[in-house]
């Protein structure tokens, strides 16, 4: 700074940002490739002038010495500070750097840029996670630990040379002899679905890239034809590719429709030349990153394909209600949104609401048993992800998924109605890598079933999201993995054949890990749903609360 | 492991001939418990068949409660089996007791006119409202309140207990004779937690442990069926979802494995009852166990059945002769029971079968779950 240089309220220093680039002269060749990749051009070329002090010796010096210092200029790695250019820690330019010159790192203090990313009055928007590590104590779902082994009394399975049936239901089941009466006299019974546990969740075409979406379906297109696995995956709101809701592969898909109606043009077009009906119909009222905030799709991102699909205008932002604007009740939600989704589809596809995780979702969850077409219920709890979100919706709106599904499962079975309206959890569900080891234990809580969106984009294409504020920028269409952009110079990074194979690979060993889980508890030929006696946690109070048991 | 056997025969047996078949087979079982269950009585119980029959511990406090809620509800004492012990010291581990009472009434006059379903309803409601009280205050533990049953359940090696008892006396016997003999799994024994299970007609004695069962005990208790409840064992939970095939589903015992252990999926593509089993395997989802189990039970009129877990984790064997048979947890012990038959004819049933053998012994029927199902209409 110089002698009269000013500071503003929001000049920062490298020190003061959540991310600092290290940058090694030594190595660097000066390609240029980390600032042509950063996303955020937060760092740019710099032409650095340095003084060497150059003593001569003593018997030089004479009256025509003049200075003894010298400048030179190299050139290298500038930091931006501008809270707009600030680094978000991609380290993009690390991936590209050939000889490792740069490299992010995260600040050794709480950073100074948080109290100034609100420039023009516009709080905090990103997109991707919660950014609570949890790394310390674990997340609840972490630490329960499935304690009833299968020791003498009864032999343990073999998870690999049993047969398993590790399936689930979508789709309004009805008690037995209500069930066996309306067959018996050719009545109607709500359409159900038998689908994998794990389900891939809603995350849009338009959040997400072509190449991601593509990749995705491809490996689920892949699961069910060529390993039987009917894995599905839920098309979030954004509509659906013309060409898939004219293909034999929409039948491994849920439609969402969501308060902004997104796609749903496309979609009512479409039904004519449907070839089969799409898995299920995902009602949204609510997200678990942002509860009580409608889906948003920036501008950024609204090119003319995604505008095309939703039919909307180019560049624009496309914020969703947070609410459905033509419903004023929950009865009205229940009864004329479900029952008109059926109706498109002459009552053969399950419709089923989501709801982020909240206090009221037994009051959702009540009005749903008395409704007799209600599939299901999805929750998606605090932990969720999301494409775009104010960060304050992220960080402080929402209700943890363990409780919440639990509390609907016991009342369920209270009402004797555990069998008939499947719940699925999702929001955080592999938040720290343990996949398997957190959808046994919700599954063991008593959800049917588990969605998974942020675990997919990390393991199937590279996210580099982690829960320490890292990139969280897939609201602005800038992901550097090209996941969640819609600019072709940045999802041409990805390519949909490996992202499909990895999406096998998440599946194939997922479903490994589980029978891993289950066989030693001596399960195999049904889903352990509600097998709470396997559960324990160390931690006494949520022991209480999930009514599991409490172990050290 | 437990060990199990039942015995059905057109000749009346005594209770001792299923106490030596587990005799024999008692490297499987720990002498900690025995349960007994007799039914298609001979003797005096013959001429009383429709009279309600009391099974059931208590102390002396407790007869005097017993009588005097009975009679207060109307129900009048027809005929009592004392049953006395042999000695004053009880076999190791068996605790003395007031009385094991075996007690035929009259059904209450107010009952009168009443149908059938009304009346097995009542029997229940008695059978659980002694319970109850009998849980208050530890004075009473009832087994049975129905027709032609008689159950006796006590903490001790069967053999030693059933000597004590004289339950081998000639008016103790039986046509269908089922008898468990424990392996304990838990220190302190509940007489409640003995096998076999009773209700409304239907019992059912299990070998295994059920690793489904907080799912499935969760499911019975919401059904809003007053009977389902006590699962002081996991294995109570076999005796009532076979009540419930029965009752609330009429369906016949050969949809019971259906229910419990129901095909995998491509199985049920080609099965020519496929849409009824799929919608059964779904809306019954709840009652699937996880094996392994072996099952062996008795319908309200008489008919024996046998099933296996879906992996065939436990040991069962049937076999017998016309007019005779008997299941197993060893062959063994169906040689101790039966020994004079055609060993070539004993089966073992697999993963896919129920054994069924009817009420008149005239046969061991064997259905697979492979084929088409009599639907009862």
């Amino acid at each position: 700074m110089l002698s009269n240089g000013n500071l503003s309220p929001s000049s920062l220093s490298v020190k003061d940002l959540l991310w600092q680039v290290q940058w090694d002269k030594e190595k660097c060749t000066l390609c240029g490739r980390c600032c042509a990749v950063c996303p955020v051009h937060a760092i740019e070329l710099g032409v650095h002038r340095k003084r060497f002090v150059q003593v001569p010796s003593l018997a030089e010096i004479g009256p025509s010495t003049s200075s003894t210092s010298v400048y030179q200029v190299y050139h290298g790695i500038r930091q931006k500070t501008d809270p707009a250019y600030a680094c978000v820690g991609c380290a993009m330019c690390n991936l590209v750097c050939p000889n490792g010159a740069i490299i992010p790192l995260r600040s050794d203090e709480v950073d100074k840029l948080r109290y100034h990313i609100n420039q023009g009055g516009q709080p905090r928007r990103r997109g991707g996670r919660r950014n609570a590590p949890d790394t310390l104590n674990l997340g609840t779902l972490d630490r329960i630990k499935f304690i009833r082994i299968s020791m003498l009394t009864d032999p343990a399975l073999d998870a690999g040379r049993h047969e398993f049936e590790l399936r689930t239901l979508l789709g309004r089941v009805l008690p037995p002899e209500e069930n066996l009466k309306l067959y018996r006299e050719n009545g109607w019974i709500p359409p159900v679905r038998e689908i994998y546990p794990l389900i891939i969740g809603s995350m849009s075409f338009g959040a997400l890239s072509p190449t991601m979406w593509e990749g995705l379906q491809m490996g689920v297109a892949y699961l069910n034809e060529e390993l039987a696995m009917p894995v599905v995956m839920c098309t979030g709101e954004g509509g659906c590719p013309p060409r898939l809701l004219r293909s034999r592969f929409l039948k491994y898909t849920i439609l969402q429709i969501a308060s902004g109606y997104f796609g749903w043009d496309e979609i009512i077009h479409a039904l004519p030349e449907m070839k089969e009906d799409p898995c299920a119909v995902e009602i949204k009222y609510g997200q678990g990153a942002k509860p009580g905030d409608g889906g948003l799709l920036m501008w950024y991102k609204v090119n003319q394909l995604i505008a095309a699909i939703r039919g909307v205008p180019t560049g624009v932002s496309l914020p969703s209600p947070p609410t459905h604007q033509t419903k004023y009740s929950i009865e009205e939600s229940v009864h004329k949104m479900i029952q008109s989704m059926y109706m498109a589809w002459g009552f053969r596809v399950p419709v089923y609401p989501k709801i982020s995780g909240t206090s009221t979702a037994l009051s959702v969850l009540n009005n749903l048993t008395r409704n007799a077409y209600a599939a299901g219920l999805a929750i998606d709890g605090e932990d969720g992800g999301t494409g775009a979100a104010y960060t304050v919706s992220m960080d402080h709106m929402g209700h943890p998924i363990a409780s919440n599904i639990r509390d609907c499962y016991l009342n369920l079975a209270r009402l004797g109605r555990q069998n008939e309206v499947p719940l699925f959890a999702g929001g955080g569900v592999g938040k720290n890598g343990k996949l398997a080891a957190n959808a046994a234990a919700l599954i063991m809580l008593g959800a049917s079933g588990v969605q998974v969106g942020k675990y997919m984009m990390q393991a199937a294409a590279g996210c580099l999201g982690s829960e320490s504020d890292r990139c969280n920028i897939c609201n602005i269409g800038l992901c550097p993995k090209g996941i969640t952009s819609q600019d072709p110079r940045l999802y041409r990074r990805l390519d949909p054949e490996k992202v499909a194979e990895r999406v096998v690979d998440i599946f194939l060993s997922f479903d490994t890990e589980l029978k891993k889980i289950v066989a030693p508890l001596g399960r195999s030929t049904s889903l352990p749903i509600g097998m709470s006696d396997a559960l324990a946690i160390d931690d006494n109070n949520a022991a209480e609360r999930l009514q599991i048991k409490y172990v050290v | 492991m437990c060990r199990l056997i039942a015995v059905t025969s057109d000749e009346p047996q005594s209770a001792m001939l299923a106490m030596r078949a587990l005799d024999v087979m008692r490297e499987g079982h720990d002498g900690s418990g025995v349960g007994l269950f007799m039914s298609d009585l001979s003797g005096p119980f013959e001429e009383l068949k429709g009279l309600p029959i009391l099974s059931g511990i208590f102390t002396a406090d407790g007869v005097n409660r017993l009588d005097e809620y009975m009679s207060n509800h109307g129900f009048a004492t027809r005929y009592e089996v004392s049953v006395r012990a042999r000695s004053k010291t009880p076999p190791p581990g068996t605790p003395a007791r007031d009385a094991y009472v075996i007690r035929v009434y009259e059904y209450p006059q107010s009952w009168e006119g009443l149908g059938q379903e009304e009346i097995e309803l009542r029997l229940m409601l008695t059978r659980l409202q002694l319970r109850q009280m009998g849980e208050a205050q530890e004075d009473m533990i009832v087994y049975s309140l129905w027709p032609d049953v008689i159950m006796v359940k006590e903490i001790g090696d069967p053999l030693m207990v059933t000597e004590y008892l004289q339950l081998d006396r000639e008016e103790l016997k039986a046509r269908v004779v089922f008898a468990q003999g424990r392996q304990n799994t838990n220190y302190a024994i509940n007489l409640y937690a003995c096998h076999p299970f009773f209700i409304q007609g239907v019992a059912s004695m299990t070998n295994g442990e059920n690793t489904a069962f907080v799912p499935i005990r969760e499911y019975l208790m919401s059904r809003g069926f007053p009977g389902y409840i006590g699962y002081q064992s996991d294995s109570e939970v076999f005796t009532h979802i076979a009540h419930y095939t029965l009752h609330s589903l009429g369906l016949g015992i050969e949809a019971y494995k259906h229910v419990i252990t129901p095909l995998q999926d491509e199985d049920l593509e080609s099965h020519p009852d496929g849409g009824f089993l799929k919608q059964l395997k779904h809306s019954c989802r709840r009652l699937i166990i996880d094996g392994p189990n072996v099952v062996m039970g008795r319908l309200p009129d008489n008919t024996l059945f046998l099933v296996q877990d879906r992996k065939k984790l436990r040991p069962a064997v049937a076999g017998g002769r016309k007019g005779m048979y008997a299941f197993s947890s060893e062959m063994c012990g169906l040689d101790a029971a039966i020994p004079d038959r055609d060993k070539s004819k004993d089966f073992q049933p697999m993963h896919l079968d129920t054994v069924i053998i009817p009420s008149d012994r005239s046969e061991v029927r064997v259905c697979s779950q492979m084929e088409t199902l009599a639907l009862l209409h």
